[in-house]
């Protein structure tokens, strides 16, 4: 305990005197006005979207960890959660005096079902074909985000614009924003699941038997659980929360699908990494995820201010993983 | 079109390459008794260094020499974090995985200063053979020949490694290690010793692929450009349970696929549905090879 005390005051130290120096101060600033500031807070609200994707994305990770599944498709099933969204915001008509929040909840359960099914389908390859799911649902990825971008860049391409993107949903229906903000209600929804999850993860009987499966999937057997039934369960609501945060960026952030908007960033991988951050306790994972936005969008405020490629992010998140990794986080699989 | 132009025949060499040498590395990491799946961020790494090093060298071989040194630095660095400090092999996977995309994107802004990618006439590209008397064979030429040195110093590897394996000592103590560790610490060996050699072996071999696609293939760095290769690599290694000489056909039908996938391209098919096809493959592969291996344990 005074070893720890000592190293933390040594730490703190160091950082004192670094910060000590203009040009570090600059960078922090920069840091932190990217992060959190900006003009009208801009750059905070752009966080706390960035933040309530990556939130998302976590929760539907932790769902598949805590029952033991290495689901690691999360790209794809987001992928085809906004491209569904997307399909059905553009091209689905409701019938005369319909309410356009009709169309949203749609487009929100459809994205959810797609997104859903595909996860099941790296469960399938798994129990049924003895691919291992996280082979699989990683090899499904590929497939996914490719037949996307395909969808959007050829057929269903809005050729008024430059890029490669699907045409604008119908604007009745989009999430509405914050007043005066970037940000909208999509956040509420993120909100919402992380409540969701946390309660079901605790206290609901479902909840308890994943996480029994999680620990010891011969165990939950052994004691005459469903263990087929619950894998597939948690692995369905996995990639439905995955189609949920897809349905979220396309209704309310972009209000279309554009090539690359859910793979570039790594949303589905910084999901993982803040899972494996907060070591699976349910509670922390939103903590945690939120720090990663915050961590991106501050690199892209340094950038701005000093030149510091923002990629830096990445190569701090990979660090902390590998940290994290010793320090004996590990994931309960059976193999 | 047909599958039998010379012209793909040519490319298949070129795109199986990579893939044999990292799927390679991958089975020196599976035998003994590490699952390595960050095959494709060493690869990536590789794919950088070779770059870095033949553009300020101004030679290929300083390109591959770079490259082999950060492929080897990349084996160590999962070996003090999995074996030596008892992390999970997948979450150091992961780790490494994404640290090598953040850090080859750091560096080509950092190193080059440029985003995307970055060419320059000043990278030297590896050379390729022409071997005199098969080049003017009439139809396999040009495959035989002509090829990157790469291609014949992987195919030697694979029968080398599956001498190394089944006919020599070391490779016996690394089999050891993966089937059976406390066996090997009992005879004096230490096993975590043969497995940082092992990774340090597969960094070194997935750098290689990575060299053969930035300093062969083209002579440029692109973000992202092991594009999933390091995967297939995966699933070609798990199909093969890491043995060298059934790893090299694999290899080479994943190559079919990927040079076939080009010329589909061009004769007018989308690229991205040309570019999902070897992992559609890999999945149906890798589900009738897991059928195979259930059949035979059920005559036992």
């Amino acid at each position: 305990m005074k070893q720890r005390t000592a190293s933390l005051g040594i730490t703190l130290g160091v950082l004192l005197l670094v910060l000590a120096i203009p040009a570090v101060r600059e960078v922090a600033w920069g840091f932190l006005d990217g992060a959190l500031g900006g003009r009208n807070h801009f750059n905070l609200w752009s966080t706390m979207s960035r933040a309530s994707v990556i939130v998302g994305m976590a929760m539907a990770v932790l769902v598949a960890f805590r029952a033991g599944l290495i689901n690691l498709g999360g790209e794809g099933q987001l992928v085809l959660g906004g491209l569904t969204a997307a399909m059905i915001g553009i091209y689905v008509e409701l019938p005369e005096g319909a309410p356009p929040a009709l169309l949203a909840l749609l487009a929100l359960t459809a994205a959810m079902l797609v997104s859903g099914l595909w996860a099941l389908f790296a469960g399938w390859l798994d129990r049924g074909l003895g691919i291992p799911l996280l082979v699989g649902s990683l090899l499904l990825n590929y497939p996914a985000n490719q037949f996307a971008s395909w969808l959007v860049s050829h057929p269903l391409r809005d050729v008024m614009s430059g890029v490669a993107q699907s045409h604008k949903i119908d604007a009745a229906a989009r999430l509405p924003r914050f007043p005066g903000t970037i940000m909208d209600y999509g956040v509420f929804i993120v909100l919402l699941v992380v409540v969701l999850v946390i309660w079901f993860e605790r206290n609901s009987v479902l909840g308890y038997r994943i996480r029994m499966h999680g620990y010891s999937s011969a165990f939950a057997k052994a004691s005459g659980l469903p263990t087929t039934k619950l894998y597939y369960q948690s692995l369905f609501i996995s990639g439905a929360l995955a189609g949920l945060v897809g349905f979220i960026v396309v209704f309310g952030f972009s209000q279309r699908y554009i090539d690359g908007m859910l793979t570039a960033p790594l949303y589905a991988w910084t999901g993982v990494v803040a899972v494996l951050l907060a070591s699976t306790v349910p509670w922390l994972v939103p903590v945690s995820a939120t720090a990663f936005a915050i961590l991106a969008t501050g690199a892209g405020g340094m950038e701005r201010v000093a030149g510091i490629p923002r990629e830096v992010a990445q190569v701090i998140q990979g660090l902390v993983i590998l940290w994290l990794a010793a320090s004996s986080c590990s994931l309960h699989r059976d193999r | 079109m047909s599958l039998l132009e010379p012209a793909l025949l040519e490319s298949i060499a070129r795109f199986m390459t990579p893939l044999l040498l990292a799927a390679l590395g991958g089975a020196l990491c599976e035998r003994a008794g590490v699952f390595n799946i960050s095959l494709e961020g060493m690869m990536l790494t590789g794919a950088f260094f070779a770059v870095t090093g033949s553009f300020f060298t101004g030679t290929w071989v300083g390109g591959l020499a770079l490259s082999l040194v950060a492929g080897a630095i990349s084996g160590c660095v999962f070996w003090w974090f999995s074996v030596r400090r008892g992390g999970d092999d997948i979450v150091v996977s992961i780790g490494l995985n994404i640290l090598a995309v953040g850090l080859s994107v750091t560096l080509l802004r950092v190193v080059f200063d440029t985003r995307g990618q970055f060419d320059d006439p000043a990278i030297d590209a590896i050379p390729s053979i022409i071997i005199p008397v098969l080049s003017r064979l009439p139809y396999l030429g040009n495959v035989l020949s002509g090829q990157s040195l790469l291609f014949g110093f992987a195919l030697f590897l694979a029968f080398a490694i599956q001498f190394l394996l089944y006919r020599h000592r070391f490779g016996l103590h690394l089999r050891a290690a993966g089937d059976n560790a406390a066996a090997l610490q009992s005879v004096g060996v230490s096993a975590t010793r043969v497995q940082l050699l092992a990774l340090a072996g597969c960094g070194m071999l997935c750098a290689l692929a990575g060299a053969q696609l930035s300093l062969s293939n083209v002579t440029l760095f692109a973000e992202g450009m092991s594009a999933g290769r390091g995967w297939i690599a995966v699933v070609i290694v798990l199909m093969c349970a890491g043995r060298p000489l059934y790893i090299m056909p694999a290899a080479l039908f994943f190559g079919t696929v990927d040079a076939a996938g080009f010329r589909f391209q061009a004769s007018g098919m989308p690229q991205q549905l040309t570019d999902s096809l070897p992992y559609v493959l890999a999945i149906v592969v890798l589900a009738l090879s897991q059928l195979v291996k259930r059949k035979r344990s059920s005559f036992r």
